[in-house]
C-alpha cells in the first residue's frame, strides 16, 4: 500500500508528466485560456489515462514483452518492437469507446467533455504514460496507481496554468512575448516550482 | 450506397487473370464505400506489418550485439581492462562471470551466468525476496536470490571482483557495478551505466574524476563490516578513517545519499556481504 | 533547381511559419531531449526522416483514402515509420537512442507529424509533400538546435561533448550554470527565443485579450 501511495505522489509532483517531461505540451499550451475547458480537459485526460495505462500494461505483459506469449505455446516470441504501435491504436480505440460510451449513457458528461476526446488521442502525455509504464516494468497494480497519478497530475498543471493566464491577460506583457511567449515563461517557472518536490520518498 | 460500387467491382474486372485491371477497378472504387475502406485497411495493414517486422527482423541481431557489447564494456571499464585501442571483446576475455547465491555466499554451479537475467529476477516473486522497510536501505523493494559476479584473474590469483549494484537516488534507479581488489576489502572502481540523475548534478556520478577518487578506498574494517561513506563536501585526508570516505557529489545531496546507501546495502549482510566474507576467509 | 513556389514551402517554416513558435506544434516530445547538442541533433534527424516519409506515403495514396478512416491510416503510417526510426537508432546510434528513451516512440504523437500529414500531404502530390515535410523538419530542427546549443554551453561547458568553457569542476574558469539543464531552463528559452522572434517579424506578434487603457492628461474620462 505504502508503496501505491509513494507511486501515486511521486507521479503527481515529481514526476509530473507536463511540467518535468514536456508531456502533452501542445494542448497544454493552447486549451489554457480558460479554467473550465482546462478542468474538462484534465478530467477527461485521467479518465482516458485511467483506462489505457492498465490497458497497455496488460497487452504488453501478455501479449508483447519477451516470452510473454509463453501461455500459447510460443516461449521464445519477443514482438516488444510492436509496442508502440499497439499503444497507439488501443489509444485511439479506447478513446474511440469512451467517447460513444458517454454519448449513450452520459450525455451531459459527454457535453462537457466531448470535445476534447478526439484531441486526447494524439496528446503525448497519453502515450508517453505507457511507454514510461513498460520502460519501467510497473506491474498490474502500480500501472493502475500510475495511470490515475500521471493523469492527476497533468491535469493539475493545466488547470493551474489556466488559473494563472486568467490573472495574467490583465497584465501589461511587452508585446512580442503577448500569448504563446510569456504562456512558456510562466510554464518555466511553474516547472521550477514543481521541482521543489524532487527526492521526495515516501 | 452500397450497390453501385459493387457492380463497379463486377463489371471493373471481367478477366480475372488481369490483376492489373483488378487493381484499377479497386483504385476506381468510390472511396467511402465499404469495400474500398475495408481494402484500404487491410492493405496498409499489410504492407506496414511487413515493413515493421522485417526492420525488426533483420535489425534484431545488431542490437542484442549492442547491448551485450555496451554490458561488457561497463565492465571492462571499471575493472580498467579497456586497453588503449579499446577492443572490448579482447577485454573481455579475462573476464570471468559467475552466479553468486547470495543468501549463503556460496557459488550457483548449477546456474550457467550466460543466461542469468538478474534484472528480471529481481522482479519475480519466486526468484527475489522482498526486502522489508528496514533492510531496503537502498529503496529496491526486491533483491534477486542470485547474482552473477564477474572475476578478473592474473594466473591463478584473482586480481578484481567486479559487483553489479543498484539502489535509488534523486529520480531514478542507478544501476552499476562496484569492482573491488583481490583482497575483497579495497575498491578499484564503481561505474553507473544507467541512471536518469540531473545532469550537472546528480549526474556527475560519470564524471571521471569523480570516479577516479574511489580507487584504492577500503570498503570494510578489520571486523569485516562495510564502512565505506559518501560524505557531504570534501574529505578532510589528515583525519583518520579518510581512507573510508568519499567526496560527495556537488549540489547533489540525495544522489550522493543513495549512492552511498546503495552501497553499504550491497556490501552489507542482505547483499554481498555473506560472499566477501566467504571469500576473504578461502583467500587468507 | 527548385522553382519559387518549391523553395516557399522549404523556407517558410524557418522562421516566418515555425511550427514551434507560431503554430504550437511538436514541442511535448522534443525539449526533454535538449539538455546534450548531440541528443537533439539526432532526435531532428529522426524527426525529419519521419515528416518527410509520411507526407510522401500519404501523399502518394491521398486520393484512396477513405474519410471515415483517415485519421486512423495516417497513425498507422507514422507509427510504423517511427518503429523503424526506433529500431534503426538502437541497431546503428546505441548510446543516443539509450539516452533518447521514449522520446524517440512520442515522435507518432508529434503534432507536426499528423498536422502535416493531414493539412499539406492530403492536398499535395509526393515531391511537394516531401519538401513541405523538410522544411517542417527543418524548422523543428531549428529550434531544437538552438534550445541545445544554449543548454549543453551554458550547463556544462561542452558542445557536441567537447569543452568549450572550463568548468571549475575540471579546474577551469566556468561555473555551469545548473538551472539550464534542468527542465524549466527549456521553457524560458523557448519563451525569449519567441521573444526574439516576434521582434524580428513583428507581423507575428499577438493581440492581447484585454488593452490597459491608456489615459493620457488631456483626456477627459
Amino acid at each position: 500500500m505504502e508503496a501505491y501511495v509513494s507511486l501515486f505522489v511521486k507521479a503527481v509532483f515529481v514526476e509530473n508528466l507536463a511540467l518535468a517531461f514536456f508531456l502533452g505540451m501542445c494542448t497544454f499550451l493552447a486549451i489554457s485560456k480558460k479554467i473550465e475547458t482546462a478542468i474538462g480537459l484534465g478530467a477527461a485526460v485521467i479518465v482516458v489515462q485511467v483506462i489505457t495505462v492498465p490497458a497497455n500494461n496488460l497487452i504488453f505483459t501478455y501479449l508483447l514483452a519477451d516470452g510473454a506469449l509463453a501461455w500459447a505455446g510460443l516461449p521464445n516470441v519477443n514482438l516488444s518492437f510492436l509496442g508502440l504501435i499497439s499503444y497507439i491504436g488501443v489509444i485511439a480505440a479506447m478513446v474511440q469507446i469512451l467517447e460513444m460510451t458517454l454519448d449513450r449513457y452520459f450525455p451531459a458528461l459527454y457535453n462537457a467533455l466531448g470535445i476534447f476526446l478526439p484531441l486526447i488521442t494524439v496528446n503525448c502525455a497519453i502515450l508517453g504514460a505507457s511507454l514510461f509504464m513498460v520502460e519501467r516494468d510497473y506491474d498490474f497494480g502500480e500501472s493502475v496507481v500510475y495511470g490515475i497519478g500521471s493523469g492527476f497530475g497533468w491535469a493539475l498543471a493545466i488547470v493551474l496554468l489556466a488559473g494563472i493566464r486568467e490573472k495574467l491577460k490583465y497584465s501589461d506583457v511587452p508585446d512580442g512575448l503577448q500569448g504563446l511567449g510569456i504562456t512558456f515563461i510562466t510554464a518555466g517557472l511553474m516547472s521550477l516550482g514543481f521541482m521543489a518536490f524532487s527526492g521526495i520518498q515516501l | 450506397m452500397s450497390d453501385s460500387p459493387q457492380e463497379q467491382a463486377k463489371g471493373g474486372a471481367p478477366n480475372p487473370s488481369g490483376w492489373r485491371r483488378r487493381l484499377d477497378a479497386v483504385l476506381e472504387l468510390p472511396n467511402d464505400s465499404p469495400q474500398k475502406t475495408l481494402i484500404v485497411a487491410v492493405t496498409l495493414c499489410l504492407v506496414c506489418s511487413v515493413v515493421v517486422s522485417s526492420a525488426a527482423v533483420l535489425l534484431r541481431p545488431l542490437q542484442l550485439e549492442n547491448a551485450a557489447l555496451d554490458r561488457k564494456r561497463n565492465i571492462v571499464e571499471v575493472a580498467g581492462l579497456l586497453g588503449s585501442d579499446g577492443d572490448v571483446e579482447a577485454a573481455f576475455e579475462r573476464v570471468e562471470p559467475r552466479v553468486v547465491d547470495l543468501e549463503s555466499g556460496e557459488f550457483a554451479e548449477d546456474m550457467d551466468p550466460a543466461r542469468y537475467d538478474q534484472r528480471k529476477s529481481s522482479k519475480d516473486p519466486e526468484r527475489s525476496i522482498a526486502l522489508s522497510r528496514d533492510e531496503d536501505i537502498a529503496g529496491i523493494g526486491r533483491r534477486a536470490r542470485y547474482s552473477t559476479v564477474y572475476f578478473v584473474r592474473d594466473g591463478d590469483a584473482i586480481r578484481q571482483v567486479i559487483l553489479p549494484v543498484h539502489g535509488y537516488g534523486l529520480w531514478s534507479t542507478l544501476y552499476g557495478f562496484l569492482s573491488l581488489k583481490g583482497d575483497f576489502r579495497t575498491v578499484s572502481g564503481l561505474k553507473f551505466y544507467e541512471h536518469a540523475e540531473t545532469p550537472g548534478l546528480g549526474g556527475e556520478v560519470d564524471n571521471p574524476a569523480w570516479r577516479g577518487k574511489w580507487d584504492g578506498k577500503i570498503a570494510f574494517d578489520e571486523s569485516g563490516s562495510a564502512i565505506i561513506e559518501v560524505v557531504k563536501g570534501v574529505v578532510d585526508e589528515t583525519r583518520s578513517g579518510a581512507e573510508h570516505r568519499v567526496d560527495g557529489l556537488a549540489g547533489a545531496t540525495l544522489t550522493t545519499r543513495g549512492v552511498d546507501n546503495l552501497l553499504k546495502f550491497w556490501l552489507g549482510e542482505n547483499g554481498f556481504g555473506p560472499f566477501l566474507a566467504r571469500m576473504r576467509e578461502k583467500e587468507a | 533547381m527548385l522553382d519559387r513556389e518549391q523553395r516557399k514551402v522549404i523556407l517558410d517554416p524557418l522562421v516566418d511559419n515555425n511550427p514551434i513558435t507560431l503554430q504550437i506544434l511538436g514541442i511535448c516530445s522534443a525539449l526533454a531531449v535538449t539538455t546534450t547538442l548531440a541528443a537533439s541533433l539526432i532526435m531532428c534527424l529522426a524527426l525529419t526522416g519521419v515528416v518527410a516519409a509520411s507526407n510522401v506515403s500519404i501523399s502518394m495514396i491521398r486520393h484512396h483514402v477513405p474519410s471515415s478512416i483517415r485519421i486512423i491510416v495516417q497513425m498507422t503510417i507514422i507509427a510504423s515509420l517511427v518503429i523503424v526510426v526506433d529500431q534503426l537508432l538502437k541497431a546503428y546510434a546505441f548510446d543516443i537512442a539509450k539516452r533518447l528513451s521514449v522520446f524517440v516512440g512520442l515522435i507518432i504523437t508529434n503534432c507536426i507529424v499528423l498536422g502535416r500529414a493531414e493539412a499539406f500531404a492530403m492536398k499535395n502530390p509526393p515531391w511537394m509533400s516531401f519538401l513541405d515535410g523538410i522544411g517542417n523538419g527543418l524548422g523543428y530542427s531549428l529550434v531544437l538546435i538552438v534550445v541545445g546549443t544554449c543548454r549543453e554551453l551554458l550547463g556544462s561547458g561542452t558542445l557536441l561533448g567537447y569543452e568549450i568553457l572550463k568548468p571549475v569542476t575540471e579546474g577551469g574558469w566556468y561555473y555551469t550554470n545548473g538551472m539550464m539543464l534542468l527542465p524549466p531552463s527549456a521553457f524560458f528559452i523557448i519563451g525569449l527565443l519567441i521573444w526574439g522572434v516576434r521582434a524580428w517579424k513583428s507581423e507575428q506578434v499577438e493581440k492581447p485579450e484585454y488593452q490597459i487603457h491608456q489615459v493620457h492628461r488631456t483626456e477627459v474620462i
